[in-house]
């Protein structure tokens, strides 16, 4: 391992809750719902980070607690009951719901999981029902996904065929992409997980080899190894350097021979670096802030370092598992500091201090700091778009570069004429 | 329990939050889980605001709730004195914090601040945003001004003679996430000056807890957004007899009663009544021949109290129209939306549904949608036209010209917001006179606003409703070949027509002819 500077901090964040990978499980699984168990701050919250107006009825939606579901126990559970039946008529086309547990549902000990039982009972070969908490009092961002994951784990059956399974949700044209490889390194039997319907759970089993496609699985991955499943140890596939490695492990774990690998990704290293060439001018010698929520950050660190050449001032993560990340944290050059958790106050006061040349932050804070003149870069573009794998490796750079790129076209006189 | 897909209004302390984030040298210490900072980026990103809210959020977790959250308040509470220095301080909680009972305020107002402290009391699981809004102005003036209270005497607005000075009005309501009420307040101001009269303090928009001690100095409020400023407005009448205006000066005619309103409290001549018309270019722009085809053009209008009120007497009164729709979400508005529905002769609709919003306007079958930006996303899936009048804020309500809703150029505003989703009047007369030539086929149309445009689409746009008596309706060849002729903006109305004609009349075939007949009938 690296010497690397490893902090840890406590104090207010500023971070979304576990309730927003709704975001993007519910576009994964167009054949599931996501019911959440709540207030009125967690419908709002999910509306507000999702801007989901757009959608004439979404796949998602709250159910919101009020006083009188406060005063006894029994009737919150009977009305939550009114609620599933109520959306069930509405949206028979629905075939997985999952009642997602809230920080008012933990509080009030509401038993999501038993009501779910009772509902898997009376909806039998209709609809299933799954529970988990994307409660800001346990979860962090995309940790919710951690926990949805987890949730559908029991429901897949078992199967000793061998199978290569990508876990962590991907972009569609990403994940076609990886198989597509996969298949011409040698390795036929792929599956993912989350799969594209919520009906089709992949089966796993003793000869499953599991491949993270996301770093904040640490739960999900726990439970698989519990299933007999073999966890590959690499690093994440975002860049050259990462994808490359993350293929190489996979190669590994089905013994095909690393040349071939070579052989197959070297066409798509070429011309990705040719790719990455114009947005490393820019972020060359930047220096680089990152502030905790999506848990990318030390992968994100990794590829802006290793391949862009941007200085890493600190990098922050809403959670460190230092098992899962090993291979990344190697990777990273030695003494980068790592500082999980947060004190909001005190760290924007850091970066204020260094004054870095771009900051990856939440959207609370991003014009605040582009006002203060620091550019910035909105983390929770990094779960929306597709930025897994060598193909995807200059789109990944060009998402930091533009707001640079933006500051000079802004800051530059380019044209003579008056 | 409720069912809510998407919702109208935010958390009561998002109300609070819209409060503490409007003002100057305030500070708010939140109770609550991480997460509840999403509330940030409704300021940072829809109001595009430079600074970030000034609220600490104490971010409490699973495994404290074990030990003591309340010395995590504590902790959270002088850290934020410490770095912020408050003038005055909110203390509250948010839905999650306000089940662990750990009463901040009264932990903060035990902590020997020398600062005022308002300890916010928001119930989360049955009041909403607005109410928050207006609960955290009202306890903050009350806690910033209670002591004067018993010295005052009562407040005159006659005062301003004895002093011998112009009089001087507060504006109290306008706040961050309120519709357009940046541009409002300069809009009411600068009328207000015109008329010799001086603006005290402007609340809580760009306010301190100073100019809140100060308002006191004003002879009457100008109660500019009830929803957030009545309960103050209310109070300070009762304590300090400040009296406050009724009328919301949104539109031609409520701009002027506005105006003389304020004069006859403050007992100033109006002088200038007749001047007051020609303002603003609203009533010509109305009255000019091209405006004619706006006579009797339907329109839906749902949004908060304030707005959809004012949209409602500007469309029947100002420009013509015919309301066939009115309603709100803002419960705390129900009464007076339902009597304002009542004179136009329409049943109001109160709900935080936007469902049951939809399904009323597709029923209401209007021609222009005055909405909330919900609204526009139904009436766009109708293909029916839309102008946005109220809350929610979406970043596009945050305009950069200057865009009031109130006074003359709110008028001026309203004028072209509204007409222009429609097609003008002239281009409606070109396109009645040329439906039959090639351009007006399917297709080519105007750009704005129209999306179900294919006869196809129309004729089965109903059939998936259950229990549809038109189900048993058949359109023979003639019937379905006449519809396609009927320009596309009126091609739905006339299908319904159509259909509850032949249904009244027991016809079940419908052929070109039935057409005519429905036409006669229904004109």
């Amino acid at each position: 391992m690296s010497k690397v500077e490893f902090n840890k901090e406590t104090g207010p964040r500023e971070v979304f809750c576990g309730l927003t990978s709704i975001v993007w499980l519910h576009r994964r699984m167009p054949d599931a719902f996501f019911l959440v168990v709540g207030s009125r701050t967690c419908a709002h919250l999910i509306q507000s980070a999702a801007g989901v107006m757009i959608f004439a009825e979404p796949r998602f939606g709250t159910a919101i607690l009020e006083e009188k579901d406060l005063a006894g126990l029994a009737d919150a559970h009977e009305e939550l009951d009114r609620v599933v039946n109520e959306l069930i008529a509405r949206r028979p086309e629905i075939k997985t719901l999952f009642l997602v547990g809230s920080c008012p549902s933990e509080v009030i000990k509401l038993d999501l999981a038993t009501v779910a039982e009772k509902l898997n009972k009376r909806f039998l070969g209709q609809v299933r029902f799954v529970n988990y908490s994307g409660s800001g009092i346990e979860t962090t961002f995309t940790q919710g996904e951690d926990g949805a994951l987890k949730a559908l784990i029991p429901l897949m059956e078992s199967s000793n065929e061998e199978k290569l399974l990508l876990v962590g949700t991907l972009a569609n044209n990403v994940e076609d992409r990886f198989k597509k490889i996969f298949k011409n390194l040698g390795i036929s039997n792929i599956e993912s997980f989350p799969p594209r319907q919520s009906t089709e759970l992949p089966k796993i089993g003793k000869n499953t080899k599991v491949l993270l496609t996301q770093p904040y699985l640490s739960d999900t991955v726990r439970d698989l190894k519990h299933r007999g499943c073999e966890i590959i140890s690499a690093p994440f596939p975002l860049g050259i350097e990462g994808s490359t490695e993350w293929f190489l492990a996979a190669a590994k774990a089905f013994k095909i021979n690393e040349l071939k690998v070579h052989e197959i990704i070297s066409p798509l290293i070429s011309r990705a670096k040719l790719a990455l060439e114009s947005h490393k001018e820019i972020l060359k010698g930047k220096r680089l802030f990152l502030l905790p929520e999506s848990q990318l950050e030390i992968s994100l660190a990794r590829f802006l370092h290793n391949e862009c050449e941007m200085d890493l001032v600190e990098v922050g993560t809403p959670y460190l598992n230092k098992d899962l990340m090993k291979e990344e944290i190697n990777l990273l050059p030695d003494n980068t500091k790592i500082v999980e958790g947060q004190h909001v106050e005190k760290q924007l006061d850091r970066v204020r201090e260094s004054n870095p040349d771009l900051v990856v932050c939440g959207m609370g804070l991003a014009n605040p700091l582009e006002a203060e003149g620091i550019s910035t870069k909105w983390s929770i573009e990094m779960v929306f778009s597709p930025i897994h794998g060598i193909d995807q490796a200059a789109d990944l750079a060009g998402l930091f570069s533009k707001p640079l790129r933006r500051n000079q076209i802004l800051t530059k006189k380019t044209l003579v004429t008056h | 329990m409720e069912l809510t897909l998407w919702t109208y209004e935010g958390p009561p302390h998002v109300g609070a939050m819209r409060i503490a984030s409007s003002m100057k040298d305030l500070h708010y210490v939140l109770h609550a889980p991480q997460g509840d900072t999403y509330a940030d980026l409704l300021f940072t990103m829809i109001e595009r605001r430079g600074q970030r809210p000034p609220v600490t959020y104490t971010t409490f977790q699973a495994r404290d709730l074990g030990g003591d959250t309340a010395e995590l308040v504590k902790k959270n509470i002088k850290e934020a004195v410490e770095r912020f220095k408050p003038k005055t301080l909110l203390v509250g909680e948010s839905c999650t914090a306000e089940l662990i009972q750990d009463q901040p305020g009264a932990l903060a107002k035990g902590m020997g601040f020398d600062m005022p402290i308002v300890n916010l009391e928001l119930p989360a699981y049955s009041k909403k945003e607005n109410w928050g809004a207006s609960e955290t102005f009202y306890q903050l003036t009350r806690t910033l001004l209670k002591e004067k209270v018993s010295s005052s005497e009562k407040i005159s607005p006659l005062r301003w003679k004895k002093l011998g000075r112009r009089p001087k009005v507060n504006m109290l309501g306008p706040s961050l996430l309120g519709f357009r009420c940046r541009d409002d307040v300069i809009e009411i101001q600068r009328i207000l000056s015109e008329q010799g009269i001086d603006t005290n303090v402007v609340a809580p928009l760009g306010a301190s807890p100073d100019d809140i001690e100060r308002l006191i100095d004003a002879e009457i409020n100008i109660c500019l957004y009830p929803e957030i400023a009545e309960a103050s407005c209310e109070w300070l009448k009762r304590n300090f007899g400040m009296e406050y205006t009724n009328t919301i000066p949104i539109g031609i005619k409520n701009t002027i009663e506005f105006i003389s309103e304020v004069h006859i409290k403050l007992d100033l001549p109006l002088t200038n009544k007749e001047e007051l018309e020609n303002k603003s270019k609203l009533p010509w722009y109305s009255k000019s021949v091209d405006s004619n085809y706006l006579t009797g053009k339907r329109v839906f209008i749902f949004g908060d109290g304030t707005h959809a009120i004012a949209a409602a007497k500007i469309a029947k009164e100002e420009l013509g129209f015919e309301v066939v729709g009115l309603g709100t979400y803002s419960r705390e508005m129900a009464r007076q939306v339902r009597a304002t529905a009542k004179e136009l002769n329409v049943e109001a609709l109160i709900t935080n549904n936007y469902l049951e919003v939809e399904d009323a306007m597709k029923k209401a079958a209007p021609e222009l949608v005055l909405g909330t930006q919900m609204e526009r996303h139904s009436a766009k899936r109708l293909g029916i036209p839309c102008s946005v009048i109220s809350t929610p804020m979406h970043v596009q309500d945050v305009p950069a010209r200057y865009s009031p809703q109130m006074g003359w150029e709110g008028a001026n505003v309203i004028f072209d917001d509204w007409v222009h989703p429609l097609m003008m009047g002239l281009e409606e007369h070109l396109i009645d006179m040329f439906k039959h030539d090639f351009e007006f086929v399917d297709g080519h149309q105007s750009h704005l606003g129209h999306t179900a445009t294919n006869t196809k689409d129309i004729l089965n746009s109903d059939e998936k409703e259950e229990n549809n008596p038109k189900e048993d309706i058949i359109w023979t060849e003639s019937g379905r070949a006449e519809l396609t002729k009927v320009p596309f903006f009126v091609r739905g109305k006339v299908k319904t027509n159509t259909e509850k004609y032949a249904i009244l009349r027991g016809i079940p075939e419908i052929s070109d002819e039935t057409l005519y007949d429905a036409k006669a009938y229904f004109s």
